[in-house]
């Protein structure tokens, strides 16, 4: 089943044009990875599909209605959960609470008034931090993190949405090598146990070609290849994108 | 209006445009340098005037004696500026925001009082400018010469404003430190004298402005604080930092002041409308609709988001054992009062508990929901008023109570509406115009409100008559308001409010509607800081304007701030010290604001984080 569909994808900053006329789409349960050497247009496709920026052009669709335009937290609302390239999170609260906070807004109940935060949902809370190995610094505040713990709280914060679609900006960036290989791995068994959708821009190949199950390539905003990864490798126009300056 | 009436008000608000220019260029590059909201800005305005009435008096009144006077007083205004920024602005670059701003609000009621000693209470009425006292006759009409000097002043000021930014080393340094402060620092600009420099040139044109007006307008100890809300709406409407946007909103502001005076009485759809009694308002409503179309101004641009972390604040803990006993032992000794302490000491508790709960409706607002409000006496004052009103119009005394804090809840809705589209200074600027919007409402319509004479016999109920009586019912209530809040802070709701402040783009991906929290919050807080307000108005029996004028709102940061803002308990420890300062200060000595002025500065150059935040940091390193 199609989680996410783009067609024909357009954005425009004055006259550069930053992504032309993309199209792809995520099935539940695959991963998929979006690459492409720096200014190839991934984080301006990314920020459409998550609602910071308008398509001048081209629809967005999960689950078949149009999610293009829509704010990030009306996107929330729908079951898709995300992760930012340069982590946020809320740094006056543990990680715990960090996670609580996701859960509250999941299950609507931000607006409650008296009852005590801290109490609310307090297992499921510790359920997910176990889940991506975080629960011993549950009472930790999130200002004192290291940074690839922080990249671990965030992807618990879009467990806590019950997510069918999960959006990972540089999912590893700052994270050591052993570290970034761990997370994806845990992201991809995540994807797969649950049946979750997930896009994620990378910029470690190794992180690339051995997690997702397949990977789309953008340079200079247009989509020149797609397929899994034993097919983009081969790809001759991805290896001259690649390769092509050292080549030079 | 005929034509030539219209001419006439044309030129008189040109003339009024320029002094208020110079005025807000001062402050708009003092701010766009250091960041730092200088409040005492309006008090070097008034040492202009001051010093420019006294030299002229001096130096004698020849053409000679009145420029020289003028210039010398502006001059000194910057020398005293440039004093004020090298020996303490400079210590509190690194501090938060509002903190700077306490600073430079204890730095107007020094310099109030000192005006106050220096010059007395009286107006000064200053000399007409020799050989400019005449009036031409333009299309039929008397128009003073003197304005039309102004008229071309302003323009020629702007222009060496102008060629000094873009023509001079200096200037490009200004620029530069304008846009970037950082990279301007990285790439090896000396801040120090830069900073120094900004300050003395910002203050120079205050004090010129002021010395300038004197054949207009008299001396009076009132104008610092009334200049500085003119000028902060000039420059959040021209945007901050920037100059020819300074000089387009003097314009503005002042033609439409000028035609609401013109205008005068209307009469139309048979009601009266006052044109010449909006004018107080008038400007705050430019601004407010401004800064909604246009939250960084006419001219300004969209403040570059603060690099690296904030404030940082620790999680939030239950209280410990330790001080719910303190806090039990408290309310004990409190519910005991009226057997253990006298008359006196009863009301001065009475004042404490009421500005707790203002000080902790505040910490609210400016705490965990980041919003900087310089304007909460609003809702104090509309609660007050409310209360007040209520009663005059024949509801009980128990109902006009509770009337009270529905009117601030109303008010803040309808403002709170507005604010939390804004953030950083400007929320702060536009809680203040709505706070002397309330203000000037309440002193004009003196069929209603009573003017400037306020409400008088708002007494309490018969049952509540009595000093102990009251004493409790103010304990119950600012007791369990106090106690609201808080739990309401440890509530999913406070959460959410804490969530947006330390981070709106993760609060907007994990669902929360932020605007919608904040306005929640606001509304809140003001619903409690009326209620604060309806208690002070019976205890008080009557109200002034005073209740919703801008230093309300500071005593209210101050508490909150001198207690320590990152702490709940804080916020009523501050109240506390502050009121019994307040009342003992103003027993012992005429000079009481410049009293409180340097406490408040030797306080905060000793703790820039507040006092209750340096204990918590020293008892924690006792027990690591």
């Amino acid at each position: 089943m199609t989680a996410l569909a783009a067609r024909n994808l357009c954005k425009a900053y004055g006259g550069v044009q930053a992504v032309d006329d993309v199209s792809f789409s995520v099935a539940a349960g695959e991963v998929l990875a979006m690459i492409g050497p720096n200014g190839a247009g991934k984080t301006t496709c990314f920020n459409m599909v998550n609602g910071q920026l308008l398509p001048d052009k081209g629809t967005l669709e999960f689950e078949g209605r149009s999610i293009a335009g829509r704010a990030p937290r009306e996107i929330w609302r729908m079951g898709v959960g995300r992760t930012f390239q340069i982590t946020a999170t809320f740094a006056s609260m543990t990680v715990r609470e960090n996670v609580q906070m996701a859960l509250l807004s999941h299950y609507r109940r931000l607006a409650s008034l008296f009852s005590v935060a801290a109490r609310q949902h307090r297992e499921e809370a510790e359920g997910l931090l176990e889940r991506v190995g975080m629960r011993d610094q549950a009472e930790r505040a999130c200002a004192v993190l290291a940074y690839g713990d922080l990249k671990r709280v965030e992807l618990a914060i879009a467990l806590a949405n019950a997510p069918r679609l999960l959006l990972m900006d540089e999912p590893t960036a700052g994270m050591a090598p052993g570290e970034r290989s761990e997370l994806m791995q845990l992201t991809a068994d995540l994807a797969r146990d649950s049946n979750i959708a997930v896009l994620f821009t990378e910029h470690d190949m190794d992180v690339v070609f051995t997690h997702a199950d397949r990977i789309v390539v953008l340079a200079q905003g247009r989509l020149i290849a797609q397929g899994d990864p034993a097919h983009v490798r081969a790809d001759a126009r991805v290896r001259e994108v690649y390769l092509g300056s050292m080549h030079a | 209006m005929t034509a030539s009436a219209i001419l006439i008000q044309f030129l008189n608000g040109l003339a009024s445009a320029s002094s208020l220019f110079f005025v807000a260029a001062g402050l708009s590059l003092i701010f766009g340098v250091t960041r730092i909201v200088n409040f005492a800005h309006g008090s070097l305005y008034m040492l202009g005037t001051y010093m420019g009435c006294s030299l002229v008096e001096y130096f004698g009144r020849t053409p000679l004696g009145f420029w020289g006077g003028v210039l010398i007083a502006g001059l000194a205004a910057a020398l005293i500026g440039a004093m004020i920024e090298a020996t303490l602005l400079r210590r509190l670059y690194q501090a938060p925001e509002l903190l700077q701003l306490l600073a430079t609000f204890a730095l107007v009621l020094v310099i109030k009082d000192f005006a106050l000693w220096a010059w007395g209470p009286e107006d000064v009425l200053g000399p007409r400018a020799p050989g400019l006292d005449g009036a031409v006759t333009i299309a039929g009409r008397a128009f003073p010469e003197y304005d039309l000097l102004l008229i071309a002043l302003g323009p020629v000021v702007l222009g060496l404003l102008w060629l000094l930014l873009t023509r001079t080393r200096w200037g490009s340094l200004v620029r530069a430190a304008t846009e970037d402060r950082e990279m301007a620092g990285a790439l090896g600009v000396n801040q120090g004298w830069l900073f120094t420099g900004v300050f003395a040139l910002g203050s120079l044109l205050a004090g010129f402005g002021g010395a300038v007006n004197i054949p207009r307008e008299p001396a009076t100890l009132m104008m610092d604080l009334s200049i500085i809300s003119d000028v902060f709406v000039v420059v959040v409407v021209g945007g901050m930092g920037s100059i020819p946007g300074a000089f387009l909103a003097a314009l503005l502001i002042s033609e439409i002041k000028a035609f609401c005076i013109g205008i005068g009485e209307v009469h139309a759809y048979g009601i009266d409308i006052s044109f010449s009694k909006l004018t107080l308002v008038v400007e705050f409503i430019v601004m407010a609709i401004v800064l909604v179309i246009r939250p960084w101004g006419l001219l300004g641009r969209a403040a570059s988001v603060a690099r690296g972390p904030g404030t940082l604040e620790d999680p939030l803990r239950s209280p410990s054992r330790h001080l719910l006993a303190l806090g039990v032992a408290v309310l004990g000794v409190l519910v005991l009062m009226p057997v253990l302490g006298d008359a006196y000491t009863l009301v001065l508790l009475g004042d404490i508990l009421v500005f707790a709960l203002f000080s902790v409706s505040l910490h609210f607002i400016i705490g965990p929901a980041g919003m900087h409000s310089f304007g909460h006496a609003a809702y104090f004052g509309l609660g007050a008023y409310g209360a007040a009103l209520a009663l005059k119009h024949l509801v009980p005394m128990e109902a006009a109570l509770f009337a009270g804090p529905f009117v601030a809840a109303l008010g803040a809705v309808v403002f709170g509406w507005f604010c939390v589209r804004l953030s950083g200074v400007y929320l702060a600027m536009l809680t203040l115009a709505f706070a002397q919007i309330t203000w000037s409402v309440v002193f004009q319509w003196d069929s209603f409100t009573g003017g400037s004479n306020g409400v008088v016999d708002v007494w309490p109920a018969a049952w509540l008559g009595s000093k102990t009586a009251y004493y409790y019912l103010t304990l119950v209530l600012a007791t369990a308001g106090i106690l609201l809040l808080w739990r309401m802070l440890y509530a999913p709701f406070g959460y959410a409010l804490r969530a947006v402040r330390d981070s709106p783009l993760r609060a907007d991906a994990i669902g929360i509607d932020a605007r919608r929290f904040q306005w929640a919050g606001f509304s809140l807080a003001g619903l409690f800081a009326g209620l604060a307000g309806a208690l002070y108005a019976f205890s008080k029996g009557s109200i002034s304007p005073e209740v919703v004028a801008i230093p309300r709102s500071v005593d209210g940061l101050v508490m909150v701030l001198l207690g320590g803002i990152q702490t709940l308990t804080g916020p009523v420890a501050g109240a506390a010290v502050f009121t019994w300062l307040q009342d003992t200060i103003a027993r012992n000595t005429d000079f009481w604001r410049a009293t409180l002025g340097v406490i408040i500065l030797i306080l905060v150059l000793a703790f820039p984080q507040g006092a209750t935040g340096m204990l918590r940091r020293r008892f924690a390193r006792e027990q690591s």
